[in-house]
């Protein structure tokens, strides 16, 4: 087969027609799909933060938004809360996720991690992070399983963990879902370069397995997973949902206080809310330039540290350690979603039961009546906003391979916007443009909403397995006589099904999982099970909080299972596909 | 100075069924054992038990001896076995002087005597001059040389060859099997050549296994 | 000739200072037509979501309402008032004056004199409500002056709360030890340190916490009725701060940390990590122990000198789409049935707004036969409710908490 195709590229007589209409539109209309939310969005924060907003009084330019942020009680710690907390989950997560690639990526067993962290990524992070503060509370999980027998602790001590002044829980929070979007990230860049071959060379001129990794593969995966590092970055910077349950209160982060204030019943707090929001979005910015900077220096370095020849054998401990606390993460994370289950069933649990004292079925009958409304909403947002990006984003993948371009045009950058820029600073702006649309309210504008922050994550999934695929394949149709189309569906599409599937079990997921942006262009009418969870949240039954917690995280789970066993099924006699 | 390599009692199986084996020899420094088989006949995976990579679906039995230096249970970067694979597998982020450097042992110092070796190197080589060079620029033949003189460099103690003359055409082969072949003898390393080639086999004018296919 | 004129005069006066509000009650049609006229309409009623009884009850009124006037009820959840506020706002500056989102609102406190001030609310509207008779206006001051501003019949009373402290009577065993004022309190945290805290003073309870033991110390009472000043504010509250000074080092968490509202406070009692909490409404904790969410050793007590008190409105904005069918729903809300079985423990629990003298006896009934529960507050243990200190107080002593503690 290899020689055929190889035979094939030599030739290369194949016409070069011109893409049909619709593959030439698709670049434009996805960036008119989103760009226009964001700037809009990013217009209508930016003016108040200068003074401008007619309707609440705001017609003169002028500092005082500004003068007031830096009044406000607490910002400077605010400030240093968000930076320390966002920089350290980015970088820990980051040197837990290369360790655990260098660790394991020869073993057998990586493929099938790979897979096994997918569906963790499911877990929608505010439910993950109530069962973690249940797991950590001094009158938590770990406490209540080890008092009064191996404690001694007849009462809860009055130690802080959720909400330590400095954040330690809110960082490792973020590392129980950041960890394993990494290593997918980097797992997947793998297949792009021969990993083993270049690891197991390096290792017969004396590196030891995780400096081989290092030293060889890094530097040609770095490239490929610098943009889900700067999203990781932005995102643990800007965080509301789990610094609210987790993060100190007293002040919080940047990003909660900057919600807080949007929310305060005092109008007059929209334009210091509008300030902060958009110091946030300087911060992230200086934080992703500082970090590039970083990059290109302690790239530098390392490439002289490098020729030194120094081996150090010793650094497979380091591999070791780092997928030990991998390993202690997903045990954490199950542990989280474990204890929300357990609290689905519970009719009691008190301090200090290892278990609920009294079980019942009770929560979930009472929950159904009002969960299948939420639950089909969910369903039907998801479905659509997943099912556009991935019209658009193939369009768009279909389109570059067919201009045989080889390295993405630079307008893409814009997509990755959505990731790199805080939901908090664009949101509010866009509530008042969907209402002068009279669009607010409509499915169709939270499809939208939702629409704006899947599509990055879908194209990121899917652009390297797609441009990664063997054009000689659709070649040799070509050459057989198929048309352009049934090249397209019968050759390309089955081969990369899998990827495909895949992808899109990571679009719904983020789909779910998506809160502010539901609510503010629902505009409180339309309720998804993220929306209504958050809301339940605030009465703090745990036990209601568990029985949506498990349906929040069911949904994507089983999108991901199918996504999985189906290209396994449809494939069971094609070995090289399964 | 270098010592002999020895393989006694070598047996490769795979689900119960044999592979390879029980194979012994012995190769001298200097001298080279050719290992011609049809391919999946698991030749190299021969290669790769001897240099401590083997899948572990194998099973394998047998020892491999360098000198009075048992093999079998250091790590692959404790042998000191240089492989050179049908790919040159030569490291893209790092110049062809940058990847012969990483090759090079720490002990090898300062700075200035690590560059005179490579320089040395690669003039030896008919590649003066190449070390700022970026290793994607170069012709197949060059990369070749190359990913030699970087095995080399590390100072190993046996030299492991499989395939490595397969991806070129026919006049590049000859030239680089006689530098292959010729600097393995200068460095007196044992050799080990797995191939299908029977040119090849010729040129390196050891001891001949045909292994059965199976 | 002259009284004549002085009649003429005065009655011109008098029609002429009555006339405003009555001009802008003839703009509201007459009640029989609202309901001709809400019939088929759904109303959009936004309400904080977090207490599942609360959101059983509106889904029942939604249930009565369709049944007897055709009119639907759809609940917007809500995570926090404020946001069906910001809607308003923002509808209002798109320049949307009709056919608003928001329908029905409950609000009180800041929420609702903050859309008052800034004319977003319909109405008045509480003139036209048949039912209106039987609201208690004058022992239940509460129900026309919300935090001493006038509700001026803008919004309708509903719901009555009354701060109250629910503690453990496993860890308190002895009720006379429970602290029922200020000092007291400060004396029984340093008997126990770490077992006593209050909900951040951003939401609403926890600046309450500060109010109450404010009404409690201070010298005077009744200059809290007034806005404050720069002048008096230092002054009257430094009772307030030296006491606080002295508790805040023995709070839970060595007062560094606090829980964001009172449902999670109620989960900190729960949990064991303190022994006493607090609650608006003097039902909450007998509510809490049927659903499970309290052990059922807990009891409520009010202070000795009276705890604040305050009501809940439901508002209709200026632009609702459905204000016809908001009307009814509001008008059912303060139905004698609907709030006998609002006060019923095994639905919400909540005091109602009604005057008992107002009623039918067949009326009365209704309350005298809701249960009894262990951890319902008696008549004595509870205390008259005491008015709400005016707006500016609040907003001023949640300042000063944030600029001496927030750090």
């Amino acid at each position: 087969m290899a020689e055929a195709l190889h035979a094939l590229s030599a030739s290369a007589a194949v016409p070069r027609a011109r893409p049909p209409w619709a593959l030439r539109l698709a670049p434009a209309l996805t960036l008119a799909a989103f760009v226009l939310p964001i700037v809009a969005g990013l217009a209508g924060t930016l003016l108040p933060a200068f003074g401008w907003l007619p309707a609440l009084g705001g017609r003169e330019l002028g500092a005082n938004a500004w003068r007031a942020l830096g009044a406000a009680p607490g910002f400077a710690t605010a400030l240093r809360l968000s930076l320390f907390t966002g920089w350290a989950a980015t970088v820990l997560s980051l040197a837990l996720a290369l360790g655990i690639v260098a660790f394991v990526h020869h073993r057998p067993w990586a493929r099938r991690l790979g897979e096994a962290m997918a569906p963790m990524l499911a877990m929608p992070h505010s439910a993950l992070a109530i069962g973690f503060a249940f797991l950590i509370l001094p009158s938590g999980w770990v406490a209540r399983a080890l008092s009064p027998g191996l404690t001694g602790w007849e009462l809860p001590p009055d130690v802080a963990t959720v909400g330590h002044a400095s954040g330690w829980p809110l960082v490792a929070a973020l590392l129980l879902k950041e960890v394993p979007y990494l290593v997918l990230m980097t797992l997947a860049a793998l297949n792009q370069v021969p990993a083993r071959a270049q690891v197991t060379v390096a290792r017969s001129l004396g590196y030891g397995p995780v400096q081989a990794w290092f030293a060889v593969v890094l530097p040609q995966v770095y490239a490929q997973i610098r943009l889900p590092v700067y999203a990781v970055l932005a995102f643990s910077l800007s965080v509301v949902d789990v610094a609210l349950i987790l993060g100190p209160g007293n002040p919080p982060t940047l990003a909660v206080l900057a919600v807080r204030w949007f929310g305060d019943p005092d109008t007059r707090w929209v334009f210091p809310a509008s300030a902060a929001a958009t110091l946030l979005l300087a911060v992230v910015a200086a934080s992703i330039a500082l970090w590039f900077g970083a990059e290109r220096v302690l790239g530098r370095w390392a490439l002289v540290l490098l020729q030194r020849g120094v081996r150090r054998r010793r650094s497979a401990w380091l591999g070791g350690a780092a997928t030990a606390a991998g390993a202690a993460l997903l045990a954490a994370a199950l542990a989280s979603m474990g204890a929300m289950a357990l609290w689905s069933l519970a009719a009691q649990w008190r301090w200090p039961d290892a278990l609920p004292s009294a079980w019942t079925f009770a929560n979930w009958q009472r929950q159904a009546g009002s969960l299948w409304l939420p639950a089909l909403t969910t369903l039907v947002v998801a479905a659509a906003s997943t099912l556009i990006s991935l019209a658009l984003v193939v369009a768009c993948l279909e389109h570059e391979s067919r201009q045989r371009v080889a390295r993405p045009s630079r307008s893409l950058w814009l997509l990755y916007l959505p990731l790199l820029v805080p939901q908090v600073a664009f949101l509010f702006g866009l509530q008042v443009l969907l209402v002068r649309l009279g669009a607010d309210g409509r499915l169709s504008a939270v499809i939208w909403a939702h629409l704006v922050f899947v599509l990055p994550y879908l194209f990121l999934s899917l652009a390297d397995p797609w441009r990664a695929f063997d054009e000689r394949y659709t070649r040799a149709a070509l050459a057989l006589g198929a048309s352009r189309w049934r090249a397209f569906w019968r050759i390309k599409l089955p081969l990369l099904l899998r990827p495909l599937l895949l992808s899109c079990a990571v679009a719904f997921a983020v789909s779910v999982g998506q809160y502010l942006p539901t609510l503010f262009a629902g505009a409180g009418r339309v309720a998804t099970l993220t929306t209504e969870a958050v809301t339940l949240a605030g009465g703090a039954d745990r036990r209601v909080i568990g029985t949506w917690a498990l349906l929040q995280a069911a949904f994507p789970l089983a999108v991901y299972w199918l996504a999985a066993a189906t290209p396994r099924w449809l494939f069971r006699r094609r070995k090289a596909l399964a | 100075m270098n010592a002999a390599l020895r393989l006694q009692r070598v047996r490769l199986a795979i689900g119960g069924r044999t592979l390879i084996g029980p194979l012994s020899a012995t190769v001298q420094p200097g001298e080279c054992l050719t290992l011609m088989g049809p391919s999946g006949c698991g030749k190299s995976s021969l290669l790769a038990w001897m240099a401590g990579t083997l899948d572990p679906v194998f099973e394998a039995e047998g020892r491999v001896t360098v000198g009075d230096t048992d093999l079998g249970p250091l790590p692959p970067e404790a042998r000191r076995v240089g492989i050179l694979f049908q790919d040159d597998l030569l490291f893209p982020h790092l110049s062809v002087a940058g990847n012969l450097a990483f090759a090079l042992p720490a002990a090898v110092r300062p700075a200035s005597e690590r560059r005179a070796r490579i320089e040395q190197a690669l003039a030896d080589a008919g590649l003066a001059g190449f070390g700022e060079r970026d290793p994607a620029t170069l012709s197949g033949g060059q990369r070749a040389r190359v990913a030699l003189l970087r095995t080399l460099l590390a100072q190993p103690r046996a030299l492991l060859l499989d395939e490595p003359f397969s991806k070129l055409d026919a006049p590049l082969r000859d030239e680089l099997r006689r530098f292959v072949f010729e600097h393995a003898r200068d460095s007196a390393l044992p050799t080990v050549l797995v191939t299908h080639d029977e040119a090849d086999a010729a040129a390196a004018g050891g001891a001949l296994v045909r292994l059965e296919a199976t | 000739m002259q009284r004549r004129r002085f009649h003429l005069h005065a009655a011109l006066a008098a029609a002429a200072l009555l006339s405003t509000p009555l001009l802008q009650a003839q703009t509201l049609p007459a009640w029989e037509q609202i309901v001709a006229q809400a019939r088929g309409q759904t109303v959009f009623w936004n309400a904080w979501a977090g207490d599942e009884k609360t959101n059983a009850f509106i889904a029942w009124v939604g249930e009565q309402v369709k049944a007897k006037y055709g009119v639907g009820v759809q609940h917007v959840r809500l995570k926090d008032t404020a946001e069906a506020v910001t809607r308003v706002v923002a509808e209002k500056a798109a320049g949307r004056d009709r056919d608003g989102g928001v329908d029905l609102i409950w609000i009180n406190g800041p929420n609702l004199l903050n859309m008052k001030q800034q004319g977003l609310l319909l109405g008045p509207v509480t003139q036209v409500l048949p039912n209106f008779r039987y609201v208690d206006t004058t022992k239940k001051r509460s129900n026309v002056i919300d935090f001493t501003t006038p509700v001026d019949g803008l919004a309708v009373p509903w719901r009555m709360a009354q701060i109250v402290f629910v503690y453990d009577s496993a860890r308190i065993r002895n009720p006379a030890a429970m602290p029922r004022s200020a000092p007291a309190l400060l004396d029984w945290a340093k008997k126990n340190p770490g077992r006593l805290t209050h909900p951040s003073v951003s939401n609403f309870l926890g600046s309450t916490f500060l109010k109450q033991a404010l009404i409690d110390l201070a010298a005077e009472a009744q200059v809290l009725q007034q806005p404050a000043t720069d002048a008096n504010f230092e002054a009257v509250t430094a009772p307030l701060w030296a006491w606080y000074e002295q508790l805040k080092p023995l709070l839970w968490r060595q007062g560094r940390q606090f829980p964001e509202n009172s449902a999670a406070q109620r989960q900190l009692l729960n949990d064991g990590e303190i022994d006493i909490t607090l609650s608006f409404n003097p039902s909450e904790a007998a509510v809490s122990v049927e659903a499970g969410l309290l052990p059922a050793s807990v009891r409520t007590v009010g202070w000795s000198k009276g705890t604040i008190g305050n009501t809940s409105f439901v508002a209709i904005p200026y632009n609702a789409k459905n204000w016809q069918g908001a009307l009814v729903v509001a008008n059912f809300l303060i139905e004698p049935e609907t709030q006998a079985r609002a006060q019923d423990i095994r639905q919400m629990g909540n005091l109602n707004v009604l005057d008992p003298e107002k009623l039918s006896a067949a009326q009365r009934r209704a309350f005298e036969q809701l249960a009894d529960h262990p951890a319902l507050p008696s008549t004595a243990e509870l205390g008259a409710p005491r008015l709400e200190p005016h707006a500016s107080w609040m907003t001023r002593i949640a300042a000063e908490w944030q600029k001496r503690y927030t750090r």
